[in-house]
């Protein structure tokens, strides 16, 4: 064999083993990340300076939660929910009465927009970041009386606990059917313009809700749910947040 | 569940090419199996700290600085190790709110993370909050059906990326959840969304015939499994309507995979699909081993897991 030949060979061997490498074998695992663990250094020290400030501001005692409360504890109304929903209008009522010279209605947040649970035990500034992470701020809508009976039908639908301030009152028959549904003890009426509020996510369709437009006019708060919670949280020495009849189904 | 068939590590190539006259080939000795270590991460929601000891949930779970030791110390036991993130690096903790994510991809770039995947929850602070981040990342991202063509985005991020590790050819694409109902528009501007299976039939091709790759992963952030919604495109859905591609790494669902999913794709070949929960609770790992030469069964590999 020359050497022109050999070079050859490898050449077109060195093409095969490139060409054929196939997987043989495979194994999967997953791995926990806990105190067994050793921290990085140097990642520690890049944290350090960050954990700092952010802690500085959120480590502040801002009110006191006699038990836990959870999304789940309620089929279509929780404590935090309602507390939830509720310190929205509290807190939103003045600004908006002062920009309009009118009230809110009612308020309706989404079950998914609450993002973490509120512990037993101190609330800080964190526990309003954990519920609330996201930046979205109150917004006011003013819709006729129909739109807010589509509003009601979502519910209806939707089954789920989506908070509700305690002026709305929805009641569902066994099979999800509307029972009743009335705003400050008065049924809802096709004509009247209703003001509520809400969150820019549920405003432009978010979770479904497509019934916030087209409306009667909107009026932007520039008012973060967050420090809506915050601002209520610093008010209440401890809160006291209960499940309800705003929104039930009932058994029969 | 186990899956164990025969492999036989050593290669007859190996062996004839030593034998035709001592030429040293070192990068393409394959008298030797090659490993190919894929770690990952999901949703981890700008969870940095570990979670503390009152944590209802986690308890002293997490922490990114422990999971740099443990990425540290797989690299160091095989250098052939990619790091990918599938999605939602945003959102969840006070770092998020206060820095925009800026802490974020600088540990990730600390970590060196390869590539990652664009979640829902990254367009919180609108695409131009993304956008402004981009500097601080030394990783690159891939979505194949994501077309940011008229955002601030075009350019910045690649439908698929090539990594090349001991001479294998690794192709990463990704695919992203639908936006419309999730994200306001106004975050997400004139992002333009694409079926996540068409794109990942598309990019299978590619990458099999055109790019030649020998591992093919889909980064995806569109969710493991709906069970309520049999018509929702999910990963268990894109592993059975595509081919040659070898692991799905998933996200969104936040679903607490002990370990990976063996699927059947379109071909009756097996694909993995894993996903490791959310908030950096775990770290997912996946090895790959190659083998070259004719001495591979035609069935495929052994899969243990």
């Amino acid at each position: 064999m020359t050497i022109k030949h050999t070079l050859k060979l490898c050449f077109l061997l060195l093409i095969f083993s490139c060409s054929t490498q196939k997987v043989s074998k495979i194994e999967g695992k997953r791995l926990n990340i806990d105190e067994h663990i050793e921290s990085n250094k140097a990642v520690e020290a890049f944290i350090k300076p960050y954990r700092e400030h952010v802690n500085q501001d959120m480590n502040n005692i801002i009110s006191y939660a006699p038990e836990t409360y959870s999304k789940s504890d309620g089929e279509l109304n929780t404590a935090i929910g309602n507390l939830m929903a509720d310190a929205v209008f509290a807190e939103s009522n003045p600004v908006f009465s002062e920009k309009t010279g009118k009230n809110i209605d009612f308020v309706l947040l989404n079950h998914g927009g609450i993002r973490a649970i509120i512990s037993k035990g101190n609330i800080t500034t964190r526990t309003a970041y954990e519920v609330m992470p996201f930046e979205n701020a109150v917004v006011v809508v003013a819709m006729k009386g129909n739109k807010v009976n589509e509003m009601m039908t979502y519910l209806a639908k939707a089954k789920r606990a989506h908070p509700v301030s305690k002026q709305l009152q929805l009641t569902l028959t066994a099979d999800d059917k509307i029972k009743s549904a009335t705003v400050l003890d008065s049924p809802i009426d096709v004509n009247k313009i209703y003001y509520v509020a809400t969150n820019d996510y549920l405003y432009n369709g978010g979770d479904g809700m497509t019934f916030f437009q087209p409306n009667e006019g909107l009026t932007v708060l520039d008012y973060k749910i967050r420090n809506v919670l915050i601002d209520n949280f610093k008010k209440t020495d401890t809160l006291s947040p209960k499940r309800d009849n705003r929104f039930i189904k009932l058994k029969n | 569940m186990m899956k164990r068939r025969q492999f036989i590590q050593k290669s007859t190539a190996a062996t004839l090419l030593a034998g035709v006259g001592g030429l040293s080939l070192q990068s393409f000795d394959s008298s030797k199996t090659k490993k190919i270590t894929i770690l990952h991460t999901n949703d981890v929601h700008s969870h940095i700290d570990p979670f503390g000891p009152d944590d209802g949930r986690n308890a002293n779970k997490g922490g990114v600085a422990r999971r740099a030791t443990l990425v540290e110390s797989i690299r160091l036991e095989n250098p052939n190790t990619l790091l990918l993130d599938a999605g939602d690096i945003f959102q969840g903790t006070p770092y998020f709110n206060y820095y925009g994510g800026e802490l974020e991809f600088k540990l990730m770039s600390m970590l060196k993370y390869d590539l990652a995947t664009i979640g829902n929850h990254d367009f919180d602070n609108g695409i131009d909050g993304l956008y402004a981040q981009i500097p601080h990342a030394d990783f690159e991202f891939v979505s194949a059906n994501y077309d940011f063509s008229n955002t601030v985005m075009d350019t910045h991020i690649k439908p698929y990326k090539i990594l090349i590790k001991d001479g294998i050819r690794i192709g990463v694409f990704g695919v992203g959840i639908k936006l419309e109902g999730l994200v306001d528009k106004k975050m997400y501007k004139e992002t333009v969304y694409h079926d996540p299976i068409e794109k990942a039939q598309d990019m299978s091709r590619i990458l099999k015939e055109e790019e030649k790759c020998d591992l093919i992963i889909c980064l995806s952030h569109i969710g493991y499994e709906y069970k309520n919604k049999p018509n929702k495109v999910s990963d268990i859905k894109l592993a059975r309507a595509t081919k040659n591609i070898d692991l799905i790494i998933g996200g969104h669902t936040h679903t607490f995979l002990p370990k990976p999913t063996i699927e059947k794709n379109s071909e009756g070949k097996d694909v993995l699909v894993n996903q490791v929960g959310c908030y950096g609770l775990y770290l997912g790992k996946v090895d790959f081993y190659f083998s070259s030469g004719k001495n591979i069964k035609a069935d495929g590999a052994s899969i243990m897991v």
